[in-house]
């Protein structure tokens, strides 16, 4: 994992020292809540339904067992005991008092954490593949790259105040596991005659006015990649719209040129950057790889499991994936208990996830966009330990990818921008499909609730989706089908008129029963959509 | 009725105007009628809660009950959390705010 140098050290501490004024400040009148807030936010600071909210950013959603520990001291010592891992791979404390956020925040410093670039239009935490480094199917690690983007987009001067916020995605596998094509940027590292490069796709994004980013460069030599996300950004800096909230996304700005337009100004943009020798050092990308070094692998690893425990059999066949060093398996702890709250963990409970991450996994978690925690490098000989102690803290849900591993925005439990609660749907869906057979038999599917428009949901990017909206004061849902975040990326169409809560999950129950009676072979949720076609649907939902 | 309300300024608690005071339970809010934009100028200036607003509210045997879901769910708590709302032992709570 990398490691803060002095510089890193040193610009953490200062801004917690700054914030510390402002909220002295704020608290002694001297600011009024006009002129402090766009400070707050710079540092994570929102103020939502019942308290104030501080998102702490988790870069490409890597921490090691002590950044752990101390998410599980905020939430006890500061907040009210739990924390929300979100999806944007952050976490997310929902009572915070604004007294106590720059000792919280002085408390993240010392773990080389911050909640800086968590808010505003500047260039938000870079996103990543949760299997990074450890999965058999990249073909390069995506972190050193992620890191990379993060220390230039890190108090980027030119970049602090874009027309509107702005995420990049970085992925190394053909196998999309980070929504990369629903970013602003997503950059897919590939390699072309025996070279390490990337695809660069731009535009991508959900809110109000989902698209998928389209591909605009097929390669741009690894030791080029900042020079040309740096132009792709510039363009959008220079053109994007600032007359219009609404519109200010650089995906409108890629719509509305065209992306042949866009593309050639990136491109011509991208040959003057050249001319500044703007790449990081050689020297400084070497130094940075080198803290993603694999860990000390026991080459002598066991391949063999014993599965008798039919429990611990469904939890290694859905919660585990291949690792790229044999012996070793990468393990997903589901956050999405029945009935539970997606992406809610205790403080007992992070704190123990640290522990077996110290214990099994060589000190390393990472937050899935999922709303999970994956312990990446587990030994296949300490999975059914690791298993046990899961299981007795409530954290072994053997539903990875199936339909109760539903993403869920805060919603209007929380959220002041929500509309309508996606939380409780979560929670009834996991309840009335809680037969772990029943969610078997059904494969993969990637259900997604949005409590409103924005979309931190990813309802657009589900096989199911849900949307949340305010009809005349109460709460109405919207059923979208046909969404994927993965490398078959595509966007959800709305089936038809919304239902109440009870009346959209006995619609998802109507659907999930015409798969079943449709499907052919191997055919997920979504390839039988696919196929069939929402008119099917609609006809078994509607009539 | 309107009723204001706002966030604690150094807590971001949930607070309703009592006519004097902050409360943190919306039974102790006043209608203040349409004459409040002197109250909130008065309150904003005091620092003691942060920006605070006038809603629509009807009065009901149980007193003031904002008229719009989001502010019901401000008063009460989060509705998948009950034992983190204001009524923590009143398991049935949450139907107020639907």
């Amino acid at each position: 994992m990398y490691q803060y140098d002095k510089y890193d050290q040193q610009m953490v501490d200062t801004r917690v020292a700054e914030f510390r004024d402002q909220v002295e400040r704020r608290l002694a009148g001297e600011l009024t809540e006009d002129q402090f807030k766009p400070l707050r936010l710079m540092n994570g600071l929102y103020l939502q339904l019942h308290a104030y909210m501080l998102r702490v950013a988790i870069p490409y959603g890597t921490l090691n067992s002590k950044q752990m520990r101390m998410l599980g001291h905020i939430a006890r010592k500061y907040d009210r005991d739990y924390g929300h891992f979100t999806t944007r791979q952050n976490i997310q404390y929902n009572w915070i008092k604004l007294e106590d956020a720059p000792d919280i925040l002085a408390d993240l410093a010392s773990v080389e954490m911050h909640a800086i670039q968590t808010s505003g239009n500047c260039i938000r935490n870079i996103s990543s593949d949760q299997y990074a480094g450890a999965a058999a199917d990249e073909i390069a690690d995506p972190r050193p790259w992620a890191e990379i983007l993060r220390q230039w987009s890190s108090f980027h001067p030119e970049f602090s105040y874009l027309p509107r916020k702005f995420k990049i995605a970085v992925i190394a596998s053909d196998e999309d596991r980070a929504a990369m094509r629903l970013h602003d940027i997503g950059i897919q590292l590939v390699h072309k005659n025996g070279e390490l490069g990337a695809k660069f796709y731009v535009g991508g994004g959900m809110g109000r006015t989902p698209m998928i980013a389209p591909e605009i460069r097929d390669f741009v030599p690894a030791d080029e990649l900042i020079s040309y996300a740096e132009a792709c950004l510039r363009v959008y800096n220079r053109y994007g719209r600032r007359d219009n909230k609404y519109k200010a996304r650089i995906k409108i700005l890629v719509h509305e040129l065209g992306k042949e337009e866009y593309t050639r100004q990136v491109e011509e943009e991208f040959a003057h950057m050249k001319t500044l020798g703007l790449n990081p050092p050689v020297e400084e990308l070497a130094r940075i790889t080198e803290y993603f070094a694999d860990p000390a692998f026991d080459s002598n690893a066991s391949d063999e499991l014993d599965l008798s425990d039919p429990d611990f059999k469904l939890w290694v066949d859905q919660n585990t994936v291949a690792h790229k060093q044999p012996g070793y398996a990468i393990a997903t702890i589901s956050l999405k208990p029945k009935g539970g709250i997606p992406g809610d963990a205790s403080s007992a409970q992070i704190d123990l996830m640290a522990d077996l991450a110290e214990q099994y996994s060589f000190d390393e978690l990472r937050v899935t966009h999922s709303q999970n925690i994956v312990l990446p490098h587990v030994k296949k000989s300490d999975l059914y330990a690791l298993w046990q102690k899961l299981d007795q803290a409530d954290l072994a849900p053997a539903n990875l990818d199936l339909i109760t591993d539903s993403i869920a925005c805060p919603g209007l439990d929380y959220c002041s921008l929500a509309n309508a609660r996606s939380i409780p749907l979560a929670q009834k869906i996991s309840e009335r499909f809680a037969d772990l057979g029943r969610q078997r038999e059904l494969g993969e599917l990637k259900l997604k609730i949005s409590g409103c428009i924005n979309a931190c949901g990813h309802h657009h990017a589900g096989h199911i989706g849900i949307l949340g909206v305010d009809r005349k004061g109460t709460e109405n849902y919207q059923l979208l089908l046909g969404g994927s975040a993965a490398e078959d990326t595509s966007l959800a169409k709305i089936t038809g008129p919304g239902f109440d809560e009870d009346g959209v999950i006995d619609a998802i129950e109507t659907v999930t029963d015409l798969y079943l009676k449709e499907r052919q072979e191997d055919e997920r949720f979504i390839d039988t959509y696919r196929r069939v076609g929402m008119a099917a649907f609609k006809e078994a939902i509607y009539g | 009725m309107k009723i204001l309300t706002g966030n604690d300024l150094k807590t971001g608690d949930v607070t309703w105007w009592t006519g004097s005071d902050w409360s943190r339970h919306v039974e102790d809010a006043v209608d203040v009628g349409e004459n409040f934009e002197a109250i909130l100028h008065e309150e904003e200036a005091a620092r003691r809660v942060n920006v605070p607003y006038a809603i629509e509210a009807e009065m009901t045997d149980d007193g003031p009950r904002p008229a719009h879901i989001k502010d019901r769910v401000r008063a009460l708590g989060p509705t998948v959390r009950p034992d983190l709302t204001l009524k923590p032992a009143d398991p049935e709570a949450g139907n107020w705010v639907i």
